[in-house]
């Protein structure tokens, strides 16, 4: 540990710190652009000048400057650094001069305005006038994708977004060219970034030069309402803000959460803002003569009543889809088992069977754990689709050195270099004789492209007994982890919304199994004719089309539900803004529907519900916490047995940007997913 | 300094290749450096390119280069962006870069540059024949011999409006020129009233190892003043602490720093 006076106090920091972050724990502010916690070290804004006692007798930058550089008093006194010196403020007040010489005034038209750092600190270290009579420089715009809009004469070459897109993103997207005053940044021949972070540039840009392009002139920040909730685009359950404005979520940022997605989110959680509002179902409908008409609810409810009164209990069956909370499928649960039927299945489920253990599906390891890795092995999954934030965290674990990565599955650019083991499944049933890899925490990361196929359960088994001759499994560490892709199937599996004693899964209420089938926003899913479908939903995608009766839900920016992410940590969403026209939450509907069919299930409200709901499964009380699960479940998974086939093994996603109704229903995702296609036209400029 | 572009498509050839000399020498350059590291070379094969490909780098040039390189292009458009010695555009058959800085402007830059106004046409301007094309650079290291311009590859000093003129159509008409001073002296020694390194003994060969012999007659000369020194002070038997006395301050002098410091 270090001493150092800072302001007068004294701090005792590691020795790794920088005065920067010394200065932060001895409470004192540092004006900062180009320094962000997150990227490397660049030194070029010079707006955290501090005076430094036992250092060079200038101004010195104290993001780049480490503590250990300094050298004590002449009888041994720590060094002293003042970050309020007249000295200080002069450097940092010339420092601020020079940016805002080439700096445009146009904040009453910059979307950044309002929660600009060039701004607020140009309050603190600003002048009311310029000496400069010049004229300012001007810069061309670069187009460099359909999310990021540029300004590019309000940079301030901090170079935050270049060091972004190299180190966190892993594409080497953007650059600066030119130098000094003539620096630009741009990306090669203004082609569109290729990330899927790239959204994140937008947050790390301190001045209103990368702007979100579709929140373009949308709403100015204190005009909005901000709720905190949880990403549901995929199984990562990014902690997010949701900025609203009357009926209208505006925009969706990230929120620091350390142990989940850091203070990044993916362009899918970011932008799908546009989905929300589009395509939405606000009403019931019935079909009557092939065609679906508006309707009631008491109509709605009538026309499902009929049909289930008549239907054998055996032939009613519901399954789950990607985007359902824990109280809507526990309600469902609980309103097919009164009514007799063990048919619930979850979309996508595969082979995954929660009997076995809850290890047996949660990513064990917990999303902070894979920089404590020494050895990943990936088997069925691009975690750069179904997780890019976790993709993230596997390339900064990479970047520190010495990790081992293995592939076994579609080979894919995953921003990290890794071993690619072939597709064919034989590999990880060859992998059970493999003596005990010499590591020290290995992680084996199990993907939906091994367990969602016909034979998912017993590549899974295959997999664990990998894992138990591999050591993945051992005292102190589990590094079995599955990663999900459905932000609702760990809360499924943990109530059990799997086929009951006797149940049909899936598969087979789809061949024909069921007379009447509720489908709660499963859209993923061929129904065949004959079957009665009740879809209960929030957008009129693949699911709507081909129902018979259609309840409008809530979307999780509108309902306060739980979701328990890939690592089997529970996590609550908030209302931001409520359920367009009719629509209902989705818990709500249920209990009125239960009432109409004569079975009322034993809750009036949210908090019954929940009460219920942690009675029966006490760790989903514990939000926003990872119970661990008990490694014993890796060795039940491993005693599974039954025929491999022969089909490699693959990614299950196709198109990253458009995996869930919400996402099909918005134009901006529509428009990145072309371009990712390579189809992108150019027609409309 | 401005902003510096790719040159506009139609000028940009379809396709860059080393040829097999330079592929080669390429891959030597990249064999220097640890793998993984190997886009530390960057510099020198855009270089490289850039002499191949008539002294301006295409598209397909940086384009391939990062490909060889395992980089992605943006950072190599980066550094060929940075250094002003990358042209991104071509620059006629010879490329003239006027020193602009102090000593040179001194001695009439301005003068040569009016030339190239007239003779080349605009600055970053290919002039019609396709023979010429300037740049005012900043200073190239040759102030002796102030006002120079560097063509291609070589210096040309020592310039006023008449020499610098004439030289520009000897270039242009393909005659061959005088490459350094165009006034005739050699190197940078002083112009006129040469008053130094007259001696004819300097360039005759007769001054070779001069300075062991003179260094050799002074230590001769030393002995035998010690000698009778020693002789005239006193008998034969005490001369002996005399030589260590005098060899201290000898070594002493060889090595102020140390002797100094403590």
């Amino acid at each position: 540990m270090t001493k150092l006076i800072i302001d007068g106090v004294e701090v005792d920091v590691p020795p790794t710190y920088t005065v920067l972050q010394a200065c932060e724990a001895a409470g004192a502010e540092v004006p900062r652009f180009c320094f962000h916690e997150r990227l490397s070290v660049a030194g070029n804004c010079r707006m955290c000048l501090v005076e430094v006692k036992g250092g060079p007798p200038k101004p010195q930058a104290s993001c780049a400057i480490g503590v250990r550089d300094l050298r004590p008093g002449p009888n041994g006194e720590p060094p002293v650094v003042s970050t309020t010196s007249p000295m200080v403020k002069k450097a940092r007040e010339g420092v601020m001069e020079f940016l805002l010489i080439n700096h445009p005034l146009d904040c009453p038209i910059c979307d950044q305005g309002g929660e600009c750092d060039l701004q607020d600190q140009a309050m603190a270290y600003g002048v009311d006038n310029s000496r400069y009579s010049e004229n300012k420089r001007a810069v061309e715009d670069k187009y460099i994708g359909p999310l990021v809009k540029t300004t590019m004469t309000r940079c301030i070459h901090c170079t935050r977004c270049v060091r972004f897109t190299q180190e966190v993103a892993g594409v080497g997207d953007l650059g600066a060219i030119g130098r000094g005053e003539d620096m630009e940044i741009t990306t090669y021949l203004e082609a569109a970034m290729s990330s899927e972070l790239q959204g994140n540039v937008v947050d790390l840009c301190p001045v209103g030069a990368l702007t979100s392009k579709p929140y373009q002139n949308r709403s100015r920040p204190w005009e909005l309402t901000k709720t905190e909730s949880i990403d549901v685009m995929d199984a990562v359950g990014s902690s997010i803000r949701v900025d609203s404005r009357g009926k209208e979520v505006l925009r969706i940022l990230p929120r620091v959460n350390e142990a989940i997605n850091e203070e990044w989110i993916s362009d899918k959680t970011r932008h799908i803002a546009d989905g929300l509002k589009t395509q939405r179902l606000d009403r019931p409908y019935i079909r009557e003569n092939g065609k679906l008409r508006p309707a009631s609810w008491p109509e709605a409810f009538a026309a499902i009543k009929i049909r289930i009164d008549v239907a054998s209990p055996k032939r009613i069956g519901a399954i789950g889809g990607a985007l359902a909370g824990v109280e809507e499928l526990y309600a469902l649960k609980a309103l097919l088992n009164a009514l007799g039927s063990q048919n619930t299945d979850m979309q996508g489920r595969g082979g995954l069977d929660p009997s076995k253990g809850r290890a047996s599906y949660i990513f064990n390891t917990t999303i902070e754990g894979i920089e404590a890795a020494d050895a990943i092995m990936i088997v069925g999954s691009n975690p750069r689709r179904e997780a890019p934030i976790l993709n993230a965290r596997i390339r900064k674990r990479s970047l520190r050195g010495g990790l081992l990565a293995g592939v076994l599955g579609t080979k894919a650019d995953l921003t990290y270099g890794y071993n690619h083991l072939g597709t064919d499944p034989e590999t990880l049933v060859k992998l059970a004789d493999h003596a005990p890899a010499n590591k020290e925490k290995p992680m084996l990361i199990v993907g939906e492209g091994l367990f969602n196929r016909p034979d998912g359960a017993a590549l899974m088994a295959a997999a664990a007994r990998a894992a138990l001759s591999l050591g993945i499994v051992k005292e102190g560490w589990n590094g079995f982890s599955v990663l999900h892709t459905a932000a609702s199937m760990v809360g499924a599996l943990d109530i059990g919304f799997v086929p009951g004693e006797g149940g049909l899964d899936a598969a087979a209420m789809l061949q024909g199994g069921v007379d009447v089938l509720f489908n709660l926003g499963a859209d993923e899913i061929d129904v065949p004719a004959g079957a009665f479908v009740i879809y209960q939903g929030t957008h009129g995608d693949r699911g709507a089309e081909r129902a018979d009766v259609i309840l409008p839900g809530a979307a999780y920016t509108e309902k306060s539900a739980t979701y328990v992410n890939t690592e089997g940590r529970p996590q609550l969403t908030n209302r931001a803004v409520f359920p367009p026209g009719e629509a209902k939450e989705d818990w709500a509907i249920l209990r009125a529907l239960s009432d109409v069919l004569g079975r009322a299930l034993p809750f009036d409200n949210l908090a019954q519900l929940r009460r219920a709901l942690y009675a029966a499964y006490p760790h989903l009380a514990a939000i926003d916490a990872v119970e661990p699960a008990d490694p014993a479940a890796i060795a039940t998974l491993a005693t599974g047995k039954d025929t491999i086939g022969k089909a490699p093994i693959t990614e299950t996603i196709a198109d990253f940007y458009l995996t869930n109704p919400i996402a099909r229903a918005s134009a901006v995702m529509a428009e990145c997913s072309s371009l990712a296609r390579g189809t992108f036209a150019m027609a409309a400029e | 300094m401005s902003v510096r572009r790719l040159a506009p498509d139609p000028v940009q050839p379809k396709s860059f290749a080393f040829t097999k000399e330079n592929a080669a020498w390429a891959k030597t350059v990249i064999s220097k450096f640890p793998p993984g590291r190997q886009a530390s070379a960057v510099i020198a094969l855009l270089w490289r390119a850039q002499e191949q490909h008539d002294y301006w780098l295409p598209k397909a040039a940086i384009e391939t280069v990062g490909e060889m390189l395992e980089m992605p292009t943006i950072r190599v458009l980066e550094i060929a962006t940075f250094y002003s010695m990358f042209n991104l555009a071509p620059v006629g058959q010879h490329f003239v870069q006027v020193c602009g800085t102090t000593p040179c402007r001194l001695r009439g830059a301005e003068k040569i540059i009016g030339i190239c106004r007239k003779e080349i046409g605009e600055e970053r301007h290919v002039s019609d024949d396709g023979a010429f094309a300037w740049l005012e650079v900043e200073c190239l290291g040759a102030c002796c011999n102030a006002p120079m311009v560097q063509i291609n590859n070589d210096f040309y000093e020592d310039l006023d409006e008449e020499n610098f003129t004439r030289l520009l159509s000897d270039l242009r008409a393909g005659k061959p020129v005088r490459k350094g001073s165009q006034t005739g002296r050699s190197a940078s020694e002083p112009a006129r009233d040469r008053k130094t390194l007259q001696d004819g003994a300097l360039y005759d060969g007769s001054a070779i190892g001069g300075w062991t012999k003179a260094f050799a007659d002074r230590v001769k000369r030393a002995e035998a003043a010690r000698k009778a020194a020693a002789e005239a002070a006193a008998p034969p038997p005490t001369a002996a602490p005399s030589p260590a006395a005098e060899a201290k301050p000898a070594r002493a002098s060889k090595t102020p720093g140390n002797g100094s410091a403590k």
